[in-house]
C-alpha cells in the first residue's frame, strides 16, 4: 500500500508541485537586494577596513616601533625599521604595510600598546598599478590625520568591551 | 488601412516581376525572424529578471530604465568579442556547429501558425518537417564537440546525443496522441481541432482544448520539451560543476553567441509548439473574446514562464536518473495512453468525432 501511494505520489509530481509553490512564494516575497554604491548596509564600529598611524592630539606620533604588530602580523605584511630621532627617542624610519599580503585580521591593533596602528571604516579604496597598494609610513599617517575624528569615535565607542 | 497596405503589396509586385513571390517570402521570413530574435534577446532579460525575483533578488536593472537595455549591452559585448579557434580544431566544421545550431532553430518556424492563415508554409505534414529538424539540431551539438577536439565539449556532444534521442521519443509519442485526436499533420489544423467539442460550444473553449482531454500526455510533452532544449532541470549537457559550459567551451564571441540565439529561440519553438499542440494555438479560452495573435503569444509566454519558473526551483537531475525518467518511464506511460486514447476514440465515449 505505501509503495502504491508512492507510486502515485511520483507519477503525479507531488514533490515538485510543493517546490514549485515554495519558489512561487518566493517570486512575490520583497526583495533583499542593496544597491550597493548608492545604498550601503549598516557597518560596525569593529569593522576592520584600511589601516591608518595615529597621533597624540599635539601631533606627536604615537609609534614607539616596539615592533609587536610586525611580530604578530600573520601574514608577513608589516615591515619596520627603527632609528634615533633628533631629540633621542626612538621612532619608525619606516613603517610599510603590504596591502596585497594584508589579510585584515586586526591583529596588529590588538598587539599594539599605544594603539597607534588601527583599522579604519575604510573599504572602498584601490590601487591602479602595482605598488599602489604597499602603504608606506607617510601614507598610513596621512589616512589616520584625515579620519581621526571617526577612528577615535569608534574607540571610544568600544571602550567597555575592551 | 489595409486597402493602402494592399495597394503597396501590388505595386510591389509589379515592381519585382515574376521575382516577386521569392521577394515577398523573403519578407515575411524577415517578419519572423527579426521579432523572434528581439524576443530571444529578451527571454534572456526576462530569465534573469524571474530567477533573480524568486532568489529575492532584483536582477538587472542598471542599463536603461529597469535594465531594459541589458540584452543589446550583452549582444554588443558578445560582437566585439573575439573569436578564438582552438589550434587542434577542425576548422571547417567548427563554425558548423554553431551555424547548424542558429539555422535549425529559425527553420523550423518556417511551419508555425501564428494565428487564422499567419503561417510563412502551411504544409500538411507541419509535425513531421518539426520534428524532422529539431532532430538535425542535435548534429550541431554533437558536430561541436567533436570539432572543438577537446574532451569536455565530447562529453558533452555525447550526453547531449543521448538525450535529445531518447526525449525525443516520449515526445514523438505524445505527439502521437495529439495526431489521433486531431487525424492531421498540419499544424493549423490541430488547433482548429481543438476549438470543436462540447465545452467549445459552450463558451468555455479552455476546456476543450487538448491539455485537459490529454492531460498526462501534455506534462510529458512538457518535461521532454525541457530536456529537448538542454534547460534545467535537464542541463546536464552544459552542467556548470561537471563540464563547465559543454559543448560551448571552446566557443567564444558571436560563434557562442549563434549557440545561445540557437537554444533560446529552440526554447520558445517548444513553448509554442507547446501551446499550439496543448493549449488551443490562437484560440481564445472564452467564447466572448475573439480568436487572436495575442492568445497565442500569452500562452507562449506562459510556458516560457514555465521554464524559467523550473530552472529556478528543481536542482539538476544526474545523467542516469535522466535516462530513467526518458525510457522507463516517459516511453511505457506514452505507449499505454496511445492506448488509452485510441481506445477510448473507438469506445462510445468518444469526444473527438
Amino acid at each position: 500500500m505505501g509503495a502504491m501511494k508512492e507510486f502515485l505520489n511520483s507519477l503525479l509530481l507531488k514533490e515538485l508541485f510543493k517546490g514549485l509553490a515554495v519558489t512561487g512564494r518566493y517570486l512575490f516575497a520583497r526583495k533583499i537586494t542593496i544597491q550597493y554604491p548608492e545604498e550601503k548596509t549598516p557597518q560596525s564600529n569593529r569593522f576592520r577596513g584600511l589601516h591608518a598611524l595615529r597621533r597624540y592630539p599635539n601631533g606627536e606620533e604615537r609609534c614607539i616601533a616596539c615592533k609587536l604588530c610586525e611580530a604578530v602580523c600573520p601574514a608577513l605584511a608589516i615591515s619596520i625599521e627603527s632609528g634615533e630621532r633628533a631629540d633621542g627617542s626612538r621612532r619608525t624610519t619606516r613603517y610599510d604595510i603590504d596591502l596585497t599580503k594584508c589579510i585584515f585580521c586586526g591583529f596588529c591593533e590588538e598587539a599594539c600598546p599605544v594603539d597607534a596602528i588601527v583599522l579604519t571604516r575604510i573599504f572602498e579604496y584601490h590601487g591602479e598599478v602595482r605598488g599602489d597598494l604597499l602603504y608606506t609610513k607617510q601614507m598610513l599617517l596621512a589616512v589616520g590625520d584625515k579620519n581621526e575624528a571617526q577612528i577615535a569615535k569608534d574607540r571610544e565607542q568600544d571602550a567597555p568591551y575592551r | 488601412m489595409e486597402a493602402q497596405a494592399l495597394q503597396v503589396l501590388q505595386f510591389l509586385s509589379g515592381f519585382f516581376g515574376p521575382l516577386w513571390p521569392l521577394v515577398y517570402t523573403l519578407l515575411k521570413i524577415v517578419g519572423i525572424v527579426l521579432p523572434l530574435l528581439l524576443c530571444v534577446a529578451y527571454l534572456t532579460l526576462a530569465e534573469r529578471k524571474v530567477i533573480g525575483a524568486i532568489q529575492v533578488r532584483l536582477g538587472p536593472n542598471v542599463v536603461g530604465p529597469w535594465g531594459l537595455l541589458q540584452p543589446i549591452a550583452d549582444g554588443l559585448k558578445l560582437v566585439c568579442k573575439e573569436i578564438i579557434v582552438p589550434s587542434q580544431a577542425s576548422k571547417g566544421i567548427y563554425f558548423v556547429g554553431p551555424a547548424l545550431a542558429f539555422a535549425t532553430a529559425l527553420a523550423a518556424w518556417a511551419v508555425v501558425p501564428f494565428s487564422e492563415g499567419w503561417v510563412l508554409a502551411n504544409i500538411d505534414a507541419g509535425v513531421l518537417y518539426i520534428l524532422a529538424i529539431t532532430s538535425v539540431g542535435i548534429y550541431s551539438i554533437i558536430i561541436a564537440g567533436w570539432a572543438s577536439n577537446s574532451k569536455y565539449p565530447f562529453f558533452a556532444a555525447m550526453r547531449s546525443a543521448a538525450q535529445m534521442v531518447s526525449y525525443e521519443i516520449a515526445m514523438g509519442f505524445a505527439l502521437v496522441c495529439v495526431l489521433m485526436v486531431s487525424a492531421s499533420l498540419n499544424l493549423s489544423e490541430i488547433v482548429h481541432a481543438q476549438g470543436k467539442g462540447m465545452f467549445a460550444d459552450m463558451g468555455i473553449g479552455i476546456l476543450s482544448w487538448n491539455w485537459l482531454s490529454l492531460l498526462p500526455m501534455f506534462m510529458v510533452f512538457l518535461i521532454s520539451g525541457i530536456a529537448e532544449t538542454n534547460r534545467a532541470p535537464f542541463d546536464v549537457v552544459e552542467g556548470e560543476s561537471e563540464i563547465v559550459a559543454g559543448h560551448m567551451v571552446e566557443y567564444s564571441g558571436m560563434a557562442f553567441a549563434l549557440f545561445f540565439l540557437g537554444e533560446y529561440s529552440a526554447m520558445i519553438l517548444v513553448s509554442i509548439m507547446t501551446s499550439i499542440f496543448f493549449l488551443g494555438g490562437w484560440l481564445s479560452p472564452v467564447g466572448f473574446l475573439p480568436h487572436s495573435f495575442v492568445w497565442l503569444a500569452a500562452k507562449t509566454a506562459f510556458v516560457l514562464f514555465l521554464f524559467l519558473w523550473f530552472r529556478a526551483t528543481f536542482p539538476r537531475y544526474r545523467y542516469d536518473q535522466i535516462m530513467r525518467l526518458g525510457w522507463k518511464v516517459f516511453v511505457p506511460l506514452c505507449m499505454f495512453w496511445v492506448l488509452v486514447v485510441g481506445i477510448w476514440m473507438m469506445s462510445p465515449l468518444n469526444i473527438w468525432k
